[in-house]
C-alpha cells in the first residue's frame, strides 16, 4: 500500500533537531487523569520553531485534553511538560500566554456580546496614560485590529459590531489573527477547520503555513488527515488517550495517515475476520504489514 | 507573513469612504436603530416619559425644591444601584446588598458609641467590614462555583440575623444610640449628609456623589482594562479566563465594590438620622437590582451601562415621590414599580431584538 518501505529503520530520528535547537514545547510521557478516568496517557510531543506538529485523532481520543494541558487550562498528572527545556506546570492560561503559547480554542474563546476590537484585545488591552488615568487606547486598538484582520483577508465594515454577529469562519479568523498578533511563539489550533467550508478552510490552512514561515511552532489539532497532510511536518495520532503514531512527514504517506486515523491497525487485524462476512468489501483495507510508519511506543522519549 | 503587503493606506483614515474596501455584504443600520441598541437609550426614554407624566399629574413636582427632593430620593437608590449594576454586568448579583448597608451603619454607630471613639474610627472600621463582606461573598462564589443567588442569599440571611441580634445584645434595643454629639460627627456629616444651596434650592450632597460615582463608573466601564474585564467575565467567563483575564480578581473586586457602595449609603443614613434601625434594609436589595435592570443591564451579565442605571434609579425616585406629590395613596408605589420593571424589561427585550437583528 505504501512506498515508504524505509519508515521503520530508524528514519524516525531524521527530524530530530541539532542539539542546540531545543524544542519550544515538549511533552514526555505526559498524561492526565480526571479522578479515576485516564483521559491521556504516555503522550510525547515536541514543537519546534517553524514546524507544524499535527495532532490527529477521533472524537474522544484526548486531543482536547492534550491542548488544555499545554495551554494551561488543566494540569498534567503524569510525565513531564517542558517549555524551552524547563519543566513547567501552568496554573492559569495567563502563564502559558506569558510564555508565548497562544491557543485558538474550538469555541474560539470570544465573548459574543462584545465588539470585535474589544474581543481582539481582550486580556491584553493596549493602554495609555499614567496610572490613575490609565485608559484604553481605543484608536490604536481599533486600527491595529483592522490591519491585522485585513492581513487575513477579513474586511469588516464595523469593528464595533458584537463578534456574535459574525459568521463562524470570520470568528475563527479573528481568533487566529488575535493569537498570531500577540506574538505567540507556539500557536495551538484546536480543530480550526472543523466548522468551516472548503474555501474558508483553505484560508485557515494558508494562515497556518504563514505562521510557520514566520518561525512559529504550530500545534494543529484536527481530525481531517487531508488538512493535516497539507501543512504538517510531524504527525501524531492519538487513540483512546494514547499515542498510536508519531512520525515525521517523510515517514508517512497521506494514505497511511488516513488509515491510522480510521483506526488503521485495528482495522487491519480485523480484515481477516471481516473477510469471512459476506457483503463486507475488504479488498481496499490495508494489510497490517502495510502500515509501516513507526508506531509510537508509550515509553518513547523522542518522537 | 504578508503583514506589509496588504496594509492599505486607507486604514489611516477609517471614516473615508472612498478607497476603503468594505465587505459589501453588510448594510449600515439606520442611526435610530443603532442608537436604540445602546443599553441606556430605552431607559432614558422611559425616565423622560415618567417625568413628563408626573409634571402633568402632580403640579407640585414642577417646583425646584420638589425636584431636589426627588433627586435626593433617587441618589440614595442610585449610589447603591451603580456597583450593583457593575456586578450584574459582571454576571453576578448580590442579594445581601440591602442589609449590608445597615450592617455598615450599625458597625460604625455601635463601635464609636460603645467605645467612645472618634466617629471616624467607626467609619473606617465599617468600611473594612463592608469590604470584607463583599470579599467573602466573592471568594465563596469563586471557590465553590455556586450561583451568586445562593451565596448571597446566605449572607443576606446571616447579616439580617446578625444585625438584629448583635444590636439587641449590645444596646438592649432595636436601634443604636444617638451619636450626634460625638467627636468628628459634624465633619463626617459634612461629607456624607450635608446640604448645599443652588439658586435658592437645598440640594443634598448625595446627589453630587451619585453623579460623580456614575461618571466614574462609566469611565471605568468603557475606557479601562478593568471595565473590559467586567464585560468579559459577565459575557463569557470561560472565554475570558482562556484569553488571560483575571476572572477571580474581577469577580471578587466587583463584590467588594458593592461593599463600598453599602458602606457609603450606610454612612449617609447614619449621619443624616444619627441612629440606625437594625431591622431595616430588607427588600432594598431588590430595588437596587430592579434599578439596574430597568437601566438596561442584562440579568445574565455581559451587557449594560452605568448611565442607564442612573436613569433607572431616577425613575424609582421620581415615582416614589411623584405619587406623594400627586396626593395618591403611597401604597401604590410598589405596584407601580412592578409595572415599570416589567415594562422596562419588555422594552429592552424588544429593542435588543430589533436593533441587533442581522
Amino acid at each position: 500500500m505504501t512506498s515508504k518501505e524505509t519508515g521503520t529503520h530508524g528514519a524516525v530520528l531524521k527530524d530530530t533537531p541539532p542539539a542546540d535547537e531545543r524544542p519550544l514545547v515538549a511533552l514526555r510521557g505526559a498524561g492526565k487523569s480526571y479522578g479515576n478516568v485516564r483521559a491521556l496517557h504516555g503522550v510525547s510531543l515536541e514543537v519546534h520553531p517553524g514546524k507544524v506538529t499535527c495532532v490527529l485523532g477521533d472524537n474522544g481520543a484526548g486531543k482536547s485534553t492534550l491542548i488544555k494541558i499545554i495551554s494551561g487550562l488543566h494540569q498534567h498528572t503524569e510525565g513531564e511538560f517542558l517549555v524551552d527545556g524547563e519543566p513547567v506546570r501552568f496554573a492559569t492560561p495567563r502563564e502559558a500566554l506569558d510564555k508565548g503559547i497562544a491557543t485558538v480554542y474550538q469555541d474560539l474563546a470570544v465573548v459574543p456580546l462584545m465588539p470585535v476590537w474589544r474581543n481582539f484585545f481582550l486580556g491584553s488591552e493596549m493602554t495609555k496614560g499614567p496610572w490613575p488615568l490609565r485608559r484604553l487606547d481605543i484608536e490604536r486598538m481599533k486600527k491595529t485590529a483592522d490591519e491585522e484582520l485585513r492581513n487575513m483577508g477579513i474586511v469588516l465594515d464595523d469593528l464595533e459590531q458584537p463578534i456574535g454577529t459574525l459568521s463562524g469562519g470570520q470568528r475563527q479568523c479573528v481568533a487566529i489573527a488575535r493569537a498570531v498578533y500577540f506574538g505567540a511563539r507556539v500557536l495551538i489550533l484546536d480543530e480550526p477547520t472543523a466548522a468551516l467550508g472548503v474555501k474558508q478552510s483553505g484560508v485557515v490552512l494558508k494562515y497556518i503555513a504563514a505562521a510557520r514561515e514566520k518561525g512559529l511552532g504550530v500545534i494543529f489539532i484536527t481530525h481531517n488527515p487531508h488538512h493535516a497532510y497539507m501543512v504538517g511536518d510531524h504527525f501524531s495520532v492519538l487513540r483512546l488517550g494514547t499515542m498510536e503514531l508519531s512520525a515525521s512527514r517523510s515517514d508517512v504517506s497521506l494514505e497511511e495517515l488516513t488509515n491510522h486515523m480510521a483506526g488503521g491497525t485495528e482495522l487491519a487485524s480485523l480484515k481477516h475476520e471481516l473477510s469471512q462476512v459476506r457483503g463486507v468489501d475488504v479488498e481496499e483495507l490495508p494489510e497490517e504489514g502495510d502500515l509501516t510508519a513507526p508506531v509510537a511506543a508509550s515509553s518513547e522519549g523522542k518522537s | 507573513m504578508s503583514m506589509t503587503q496588504q496594509a492599505e493606506p486607507a486604514v489611516d483614515t477609517p471614516p473615508a469612504p472612498g478607497p476603503k474596501q468594505t465587505d459589501g455584504r453588510t448594510r449600515q443600520r439606520p442611526l435610530a436603530l443603532r442608537l436604540l441598541a445602546r443599553p441606556e437609550v430605552g431607559v432614558f426614554l422611559g425616565a423622560v416619559a415618567v417625568l413628563v407624566f408626573f409634571l402633568f399629574a402632580a403640579p407640585p413636582v414642577r417646583d425646584g425644591s420638589s425636584m431636589a427632593n426627588i433627586l435626593y430620593q433617587s441618589s440614595t437608590i442610585g449610589i447603591m444601584a451603580l456597583p450593583v449594576a457593575l456586578l450584574m454586568i459582571g454576571g453576578e448579583f448580590d442579594l445581601s446588598a440591602g442589609v449590608a448597608v445597615v450592617t455598615s451603619a450599625l458597625t460604625a454607630a455601635m463601635l464609636s458609641y460603645q467605645l467612645t471613639l472618634n466617629v471616624w474610627v467607626g467609619v473606617i472600621v465599617a468600611l473594612l467590614v463592608s469590604l470584607a463582606i463583599g470579599a467573602f461573598n466573592g471568594w465563596l462564589l469563586v471557590k465553590t462555583g455556586l450561583p451568586s443567588f445562593l451565596v448571597t442569599l446566605g449572607t443576606f440571611l446571616i447579616l439580617q440575623g446578625v444585625n438584629l441580634a448583635v444590636t439587641k445584645l449590645i444596646t438592649g434595643n432595636v436601634a443604636t444610640d444617638d451619636i450626634s454629639d460625638m467627636d468628628g460627627f459634624s465633619q463626617a456629616q459634612k461629607l456624607f449628609a450635608s446640604t448645599f444651596e443652588v439658586g435658592g434650592v437645598n440640594v443634598k450632597i448625595t446627589v453630587v456623589w451619585w453623579l460623580v460615582f456614575a461618571a466614574l463608573a462609566t469611565w471605568v466601564l468603557l475606557r479601562t482594562k478593568y471595565g473590559n474585564w467586567i464585560f468579559a467575565v459577565g459575557g463569557n467567563k470561560h472565554s475570558a479566563r482562556a484569553v488571560g483575564v483575571p476572572v477571580t480578581f474581577t469577580k471578587i473586586s466587583l463584590f467588594m465594590l458593592v461593599g463600598f457602595g453599602a458602606w457609603f449609603v450606610g454612612m449617609h443614613q447614619l449621619f443624616s438620622f444619627n441612629t440606625v434601625q437594625s431591622g431595616e434594609g430588607v427588600g432594598q436589595e431588590l430595588i437596587y437590582i430592579a434599578a439596574a435592570v430597568i437601566g438596561g443591564c442584562l440579568l445574565t451579565g455581559g451587557y449594560g451601562s452605568a448611565i442607564g442605571t442612573v436613569f433607572g434609579a431616577f425613575m424609582f425616585g421620581m415615582v416614589q415621590q411623584g405619587i406623594v406629590y400627586a396626593g395618591w395613596n403611597p401604597d401604590w408605589f410598589k405596584a407601580f414599580l412592578g409595572v415599570m420593571l416589567l415594562g422596562a424589561v419588555l422594552i429592552n427585550l424588544w429593542v435588543q431584538r430589533t436593533a441587533t437583528r442581522r
